[in-house]
């Protein structure tokens, strides 16, 4: 079985944002990057998998953006892909999602990927498409926000996160193209061994132009903080003095001290 | 201008975030009409064009025959957008239509902006203007952005048949995991979320909660984690919450959290991070450690 995950990076979003010189993104200096939150999953889903099914079976592990993104990739070996793809792009932020699809699909067309991991969105974007997207592209069938996962002889038995906390469960069968939502696992810590490991692991260098051949479908305008709506109180300071603050507005805003 | 909005139905029921789209559409101005997989027996006070197919004969999750029919609403009304609510329903059909449209998709809207949509990104801490580039579009909106709104009136049913199959196979609901704890009742709720750091510290946030005479909340990912059980989990896909007092230990504000508890009487919010979104809802943000501000805290209620 050949599998494919693919996975961003994302700046840490704890991190403060302003808009870059185009005006239409963040500026990354100053900014840690890490693997999408969504991604984690995907690639232990992945990871599982294949120790389910032993070691004749291949994680590739694919990341689109600039050199930065071969650390996110380098983290993916190690939790236990077998090989990486780094689709070259500096200015992949610039792309839309519908181009990023395009990128994946003109990456897989060809290769006969069995099954598909995808986070269910990015944390920075979160526009919950490219999975999706990706999966109409090339005609495969696609069920998304998993959080369960079960493979047997062809099938996959998925549960779908819906509101409220019900689950819908669905069957699949491969090949297919899956979405993953927080907590459809617990994604491992890379040991040392294993991260030693991964630096033999190959990671294939492609240049974002031998795959992209599709024009944008939206555009951005602007990136910018929400209107601060404003009213809510700040309290700043020594904690000794926050605590009496906070005090004296809940007993003065609240029935809940007297 | 026109809208053509597809409805929510689920569990035999027609969903109330369908009067979101309304809301939208009421913003958005122009004709709309609506199509809903959902059943004879709930019509929704909608006045328009309703196209309709009966879930039980389509299955409520078939994104294959639900796009099949969506396409051939749009081959008969010619809308220039589709609209979804970004819900599970949502995001997994939409993207889907865009494609064979070959549209544009904007997802998550929160707002009209000029000449474009307002989406939400990072986290919610920025938005973005998006403009769509095709003449159609694809929409999904933020669920809880746009006013409920019931515009009235019968609809004029238009039945669509149900035919074909699809590539998934629906097999059922699974209800959500028992309440142990019915947090919709509790006055005062203090959660803890990701920004306390581990579940060792899990206790000093309950002994806050224990100290205001209320309840452990959670945000998810602490759930997720295995610290609190998901009986406490805040937000769309745990528990809907509205006391007297909400105060969120170390929890940024994600839109799905916010969901669960913004229509609380009185915030208050312990984060270190001044920008975080949930400054947007708090009354008070206190700007402060939480593992050095809710001991103390304590300590003090305890005098
Ligand atoms: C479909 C879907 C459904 C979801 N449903 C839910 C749901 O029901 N409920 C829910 O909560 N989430 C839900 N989520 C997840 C949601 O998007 C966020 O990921 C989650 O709410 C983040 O939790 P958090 O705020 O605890 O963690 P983070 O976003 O990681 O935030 C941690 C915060 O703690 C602060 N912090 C860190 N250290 C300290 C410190 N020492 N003192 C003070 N502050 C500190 C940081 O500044 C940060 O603001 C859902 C997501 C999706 C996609």
């Amino acid at each position: 079985m050949k599998i494919l995950v693919c996975i961003k990076q994302v700046p840490d979003m704890e991190s403060r944002f302003k808009p870059n010189g185009s005006g239409v993104w963040f500026e990354e200096t100053d900014l840690a990057f890490r693997m999408n939150e969504y991604d984690e999953y995907a690639v232990e889903q992945a990871v599982r998998l294949k120790e389910q099914l032993g070691d004749a079976h291949e994680v590739t592990v694919l990341s689109i953006g600039p050199d930065r993104v071969v650390e996110a990739i380098k983290k993916a070996l190690a939790m236990g892909c077998d090989r990486g793809v780094h689709v070259q792009d500096p200015a992949a932020s610039l792309k839309d999602p519908w181009q990023i699809a395009a990128i994946i699909a003109a990456y897989a067309r060809d290769k006969g990927f069995d099954l598909i991991f995808t986070g269910m969105q990015s944390q920075d974007r979160g526009s919950a498409q490219v999975g999706v997207t990706v999966a109409e592209d090339l005609g495969l069938p696609c069920t998304t926000t998993l959080v369960g996962f079960a493979y047997d002889n062809g099938t996959i038995t998925a549960k779908r996160e819906l509101e409220g906390g019900v689950k819908g469960v669905v069957r699949v069968k491969t090949p297919a193209l899956v979405t993953c939502q927080l907590g459809l696992n617990v994604p491992r810590y890379p040991t040392l061994p294993n991260i030693m490991k991964a630096k033999k692991k190959e990671i294939e260098a492609i240049p974002v132009g031998d795959l992209l051949r599709e024009e944008a479908r939206t555009a951005t305008a602007s990136f910018h903080p929400p209107a601060k709506k404003g009213g809510g109180i700040v309290l700043e300071g020594e904690v000794g003095a926050l605590v009496d603050q906070l005090v004296g507005i809940l007993k003065d805003k609240t029935a809940v001290l007297r | 201008m026109k809208a053509l909005l597809i409805g929510e139905y689920r569990e035999g029921k027609l969903l109330d975030t369908t009067y979101e789209l309304c809301g939208f559409a009421a913003q958005l101005g122009g004709e709309s009409a609506m199509l809903l997989v959902g059943s004879e027996g709930q019509l929704p006070d909608y006045g328009g064009t309703l196209y309709l197919a009966d879930a039980a004969a389509c299955g409520e999750y078939n994104p294959d025959l639900h796009k099949k029919l969506i396409l051939e609403t749009v081959a008969r009304e010619n809308p220039d957008y589709v609209v979804f609510v970004h819900s599970s329903y949502g995001w997994d059909l939409a993207p889907r239509v865009a494609a064979a449209l070959k549209a544009a998709q904007v997802s998550e809207i929160v707002a009209l902006a000029d000449g474009g949509f307002e989406v939400g990104c990072c986290n919610a801490k920025m938005r973005r203007t998006v403009k769509p580039a095709t003449s159609k579009a694809v929409l999904t909106i933020q669920a809880g952005a746009f006013p409920v709104t019931r515009p009235g009136g019968t609809p004029r049913v238009e039945r669509l048949a149900a035919e074909g199959s699809g590539t998934l196979e629906f097999v059922g609901y699974e209800p959500a995991e028992a309440k142990g704890v019915d947090l919709t009742r509790a006055e005062v709720i203090v959660s803890a979320g990701r920004g306390v750091g581990k579940k060792e510290n899990v206790p000093v946030i309950a002994a806050l909660a224990k100290a205001l005479g209320g309840e452990l909340g959670a945000s998810r990912p602490v759930v997720d984690a295995g610290w609190v059980d998901h009986s406490h989990q805040v937000g769309t896909t745990g528990q809907t919450v509205s006391p007297k007092l909400y105060v969120a230990c170390g929890i940024s504000g994600a839109i799905q959290h916010l969901a669960g508890m913004k229509k609380s009487d009185f915030i208050v919010a312990i984060n270190k991070d001044k920008d975080a979104p949930i400054g947007e809802v708090a009354d008070v943000l206190v700007v402060a450690d939480v593992l050095q501000f809710a001991p103390a805290l304590t300590a003090r209620l305890a005098k």
